[in-house]
């Protein structure tokens, strides 16, 4: 098969979407088991409170209820879990620390039985000082956490909590003097902004099916890392991890918000419990309530010399975490990394906090911290650009990082070019420029992101070729909707030489998929696209040898060339190699190939992920309504293994910043959430779509991945709501300091616009 | 009793190609065909569909043969993660019904009701357009 060349021929259609138009596709919540049961969880209808008394006898004694747990009686198995900080009980332990947290599970034979007696659990509390907001929580003597849950040998993700009191974790990231640079400087920029609670809205809620048998737990859930999701299972029910078998189907959705442990463990102890199969699912209250992004209030000072150019940031970043550490403590560091952006810093100062509150959990989600910190630091140039008198595309371009410039020592130097990407973003918005018209204002924002992406560099791929020549990879990477599945086959193709039609793909089966990190951080194409062609070369060795073995010659003697074997003056299909090896149509061999902390992968992060957009916006004087003119991306990727994928991962990343910047917001009234549902939490809809999309692909095959390629998909919401932000701003005359902007906001900065 | 028609269809009947998402009838996934009416499936009694007729994704294609709409969102990566998929499909067809040559802004329109968070609707509204395009000249049969 000749390598796909044009960008077309490369934009296969996806493997899953048959299925997906057809509704044959299976999802988590599909999944059955037989003799399964139902499980409904009861919720706190409190923030803070200490747990007095449970009284479930109304609800065992109604009719098809199995059993009713409550924390006390995880007997034998570990109550909490936590990947960074293990604080979360998989039913509340003594107190709870947020409405809607898990209290008891009633298991019952039918979905309607289990949900009827759940109503009849009575939880008695004596209530706590409930701690709503970041500041609440730093003021207050009163403690969320009384426990430590310091437990040593850990040592995952490279994150150690540092934090004390309601501080779930703390960081700094600092070079120079910023100090003495701010004493120096001819202009200092102050501003702030606080980024909403905002909630990833996966279609598909969080949902899992478990089987508990003595010695064996196999879960069915919506999990997108499913090995990590393993190693929790593991450690709670002290199995071994061969024995606990975790399985993904299609996931609906994920956007990190399905990231590492969620409703498996509740799942799995109501099967211990009944010793049948459990079912739990979520409606989106819960969902809600089990996982949504860390709010932030960040505050950023740039100082300037007379040229414009950066002399220091000094940066301070303050998450909402929630009641549970999650996955916040990574998120606040790669905020931190993230937050100053990709320009030339000398003195540089981010500091971040984690705080607990007495709100839902929170953790990753698409961007993972880039947009909570980018928000202040990129909004701060654009007040910095009006206050100098310069157009803020030259006043970023002035202080760029370029192709192969150091952004954080140590780390990775810069593999993309910014400034040609933003030159594309400024060409197609000059392209479609409309004017003001009576009643609307218009103005563009510009925002720049880059993010230490990839996660670890851990990844294992399994390439199984079978006597007729045909292939099935095994990657435990999960289908959330990115179009891995098609992805990963492109470049087993492109590496065997075989026919796109002839791989498979079996994926996020522990029982049988090898080992993944995780299937986030933008990863999945670079990383496990590497171990992939590793696989590949393994599988080529083991043609050689086995050719060399069948022909009776050395294996230097065997070549392997356009997808052919050649060996003592003879060519052969590899699928006659295996053949003639077995000695009959029988038999296949199998390549593996790993991804690890070497080559190619050696420096951290494995990729810089990019972020460049551009908005134009259009703000109706009399309503403060925000309508988006033109949205443009750029995908900085490297080298697009399916360009196709790869627009519909810029498009539906920004989206989502749109939402973030124009509508979503959790808001809290008093200790519970006014809004936990998709009538007043209100996301992007079809008539929101921008006016007009420009969508660009930047090929420089600058990317540590297959064929230069290094990842996507984050990139471009992480600058879409400081760039939002900015145009409002200059629209209306004020600098916004909260998202989202909705009408009523963006009215009332109007009028402030007015008075002054 | 209580028993939606969602339940009835993917409980009890086994039909899961039918999602639910919202259960307020604000996201579309659960949309179902019901006498050729476009009905929110997680809010509708099962048993008040005695007597009617039926139709969910399950039901669109042609055997094997893909129908036009689902060829059309096939052909141009008008999902990703699918999950929202078969309440476009089913709503789409309810569109087609009742306009037969939409334009994108009947199209925006109409699909308002139906969320998508993967793609942000650009490539939905591709494919609805192409497919009532080729609907309407002939290049393709329902």
């Amino acid at each position: 098969m000749p390598e796909p060349v044009t960008a077309d021929e490369r934009s296969v259609r996806r493997r899953d979407a048959r299925d997906k138009v057809t509704g044959h596709a299976m999802y988590a919540v599909d999944s059955t088991m037989a003799n399964m049961a139902h499980a409904v969880v009861v919720r706190s209808d409190r923030a803070h409170a200490r747990i007095t008394n449970v009284d479930r006898q109304d609800a065992q004694a109604a009719p098809g209820v199995l059993g009713v747990l409550i924390s006390d009686d995880l007997e034998g198995i570990r109550k909490r879990f936590g990947h960074i900080i293990p604080d979360h009980p998989i039913l509340a332990v003594d107190k709870v620390r947020y409405y809607g947290e898990p209290v008891a599970l009633v298991v019952a034979e039918t979905l309607h039985e289990a949900s009827d007696a759940a109503d009849l659990v009575w939880a008695e509390y004596e209530d706590l000082p409930p701690l709503m907001t970041a500041a609440d929580a730093l003021a207050s003597d009163v403690l969320i956490h009384e426990e430590s849950y310091r437990e040593p040998g850990e040592g995952f993700l490279d994150v150690v909590p540092t934090g004390s009191g309601n501080i779930a974790h703390e960081g700094e990231l600092s070079w120079g003097d910023v100090d003495a640079a701010m004493a120096t400087a001819a202009t200092v920029v102050e501003n702030s902004t606080r980024f909403p609670l905002v909630y990833g809205f996966a279609m598909e809620t969080y949902n899992a099916v478990a089987d508990w048998q003595p010695g064996d737990l196999h879960v069915i859930s919506t999990a997108q890392h499913p090995v990590m999701v393993r190693k929790d299972l593991a450690k709670i029910f002290s199995l071994p991890l061969s024995r606990v078998r975790v399985e993904v189907p299609f996931i609906g959705g994920g956007y990190g918000s399905k990231s590492y442990t969620k409703l498996e463990p509740l799942a799995s102890v109501g099967s211990w419990c009944v010793g049948r199969p459990v079912k739990v699912t979520t409606d989106i209250e819960a969902a809600i309530n089990t996982t949504r992004a860390d709010g932030a209030f960040t505050t950023v000072r740039t100082g300037f010399d007379d040229q414009a150019r950066i002399v220091a940031r000094d940066i301070s970043i303050q998450f909402d975490t929630g009641a549970y550490a999650d996955n916040s403590p990574l998120v606040l560091t790669k905020s931190i990394n993230r937050a100053f952006g990709p320009y030339r810093v000398p003195n540089l100062r981010v500091r971040g906090v984690a705080v607990y509150t007495n709100t839902s959990p929170a953790s990753s989600y698409r961007g993972f911290g880039a947009p909570q910190g980018s928000l202040a630091a990129e909004l701060n140039l654009d007040i910095a650009a009006a206050q100098l008198g310069i157009d803020p595309v030259e006043l970023r371009r002035r202080n760029l990082v370029g192709p192969g410039e150091v952004l954080i020592a140590g780390k990775r130097p810069l593999d993309g070019d910014l400034a040609a990407d933003l030159d594309a973003v400024v060409a197609a918005l000059d392209e479609h420029q409309r004017a003001d018209e009576p009643g609307l204002r218009r103005a563009r924002g510009v925002a720049l992101s880059a993010s230490d992406a990839g996660a670890s560099p851990i990844s294992t791929a399994h390439v199984r070729m079978h006597a007729d020549g045909s292939v099935t990879l095994l990657t435990s990477s999960t289908e959330m909707g990115q179009g891995s599945r098609t992805a990963l086959a492109q470049i087993v193709a492109r590496e065997l030489g075989v026919e796109l039609s002839s791989v498979a793909v079996g994926q996020s089966d522990t029982l049988f998929t090898p080992f993944e990190w995780t299937t986030g951080a933008s990863r999945t194409t670079t990383l496990v696209g590497l171990a992939i062609q590793a696989a590949c070369d393994d599988l080529w060795n083991t043609l050689r040898a086995r050719a060399a073995e069948t022909a009776g010659c050395d294996v230097d003697e065997v070549t392997a060339r356009d997808g052919l074997i050649h060996a003592a003056g003879k060519t052969a299909q590899p699928a006659e190699v295996i053949r003639a090896w077995f000695g009959g149509d029988a038999g296949e061999f199998v390549g593996v190939g790993v991804t690890r902390r070497e080559g190619a992968t050696a420096v951290l992060p494995p990729f810089w992920e990019l972020g460049v957009v551009g908005v134009e916006v259009a703000v109706n004087v009399a309503t403060g309504e925000v309508t988006v003119e033109h949205l443009v991306v750029v995908g900085d990727v490297g080298h697009a293994i399916n360009p196709g994928l790869v627009k519909g991962q810029d498009l539906g990343a920004a989206t989502q910043g749109l939402g973030i910047a124009l509508w979503e917001e959790l808001l809290y009234e008093g200790e519970q959430l006014t809004n936990p549902n998709l009538v007043e939490y209100r996301v992007p809809r079809f008539r929101d779509m921008p006016r007009r999309i420009s969508s660009v692909i930047a090929e420089r095959g600058d990317g540590a991945g297959p064929y230069g390629a290094k990842g996507g998909g984050e990139g471009a919401l992480n600058p879409v709501p400081a760039a939002i932000a900015a145009a409002v701003g200059r629209a209306v005359g004020v600098w916004p300091e909260e998202l989202p902007l909705t009408p009523a906001r963006v009215w009332a900065l109007l009028q402030t616009a007015d008075r002054s | 009793m209580r028993t939606t028609a969602a339940e009835l269809l993917r409980d009890q009947l086994k039909l899961t190609g039918t999602k639910v998402s919202c259960e307020l009838q604000v996201c579309g996934a659960c949309t179902i065909l019901v006498n050729d009416a476009p009905v929110s499936s997680c809010c509708m009694l099962a048993c008040d569909l005695d007597g009617t007729t039926v139709l969910t994704v399950e039901g669109v294609a042609n055997g094997r043969e893909l129908h036009p709409l689902q060829e059309a969102f096939v052909e141009t990566n008008a999902l990703q993660c699918g999950f929202c998929t078969p309440g476009f499909i089913m709503m789409t067809l309810g569109l087609f019904a009742a306009c037969p040559a939409p334009d994108a802004a009947k199209v925006r329109e109409w699909l308002d009701g139906n969320l998508c968070r993967c793609t942000g609707y650009q490539p939905i509204e591709t494919a609805v357009l192409l497919a009532a395009e080729r609907l309407q000249d002939g290049t393709a049969r329902a």
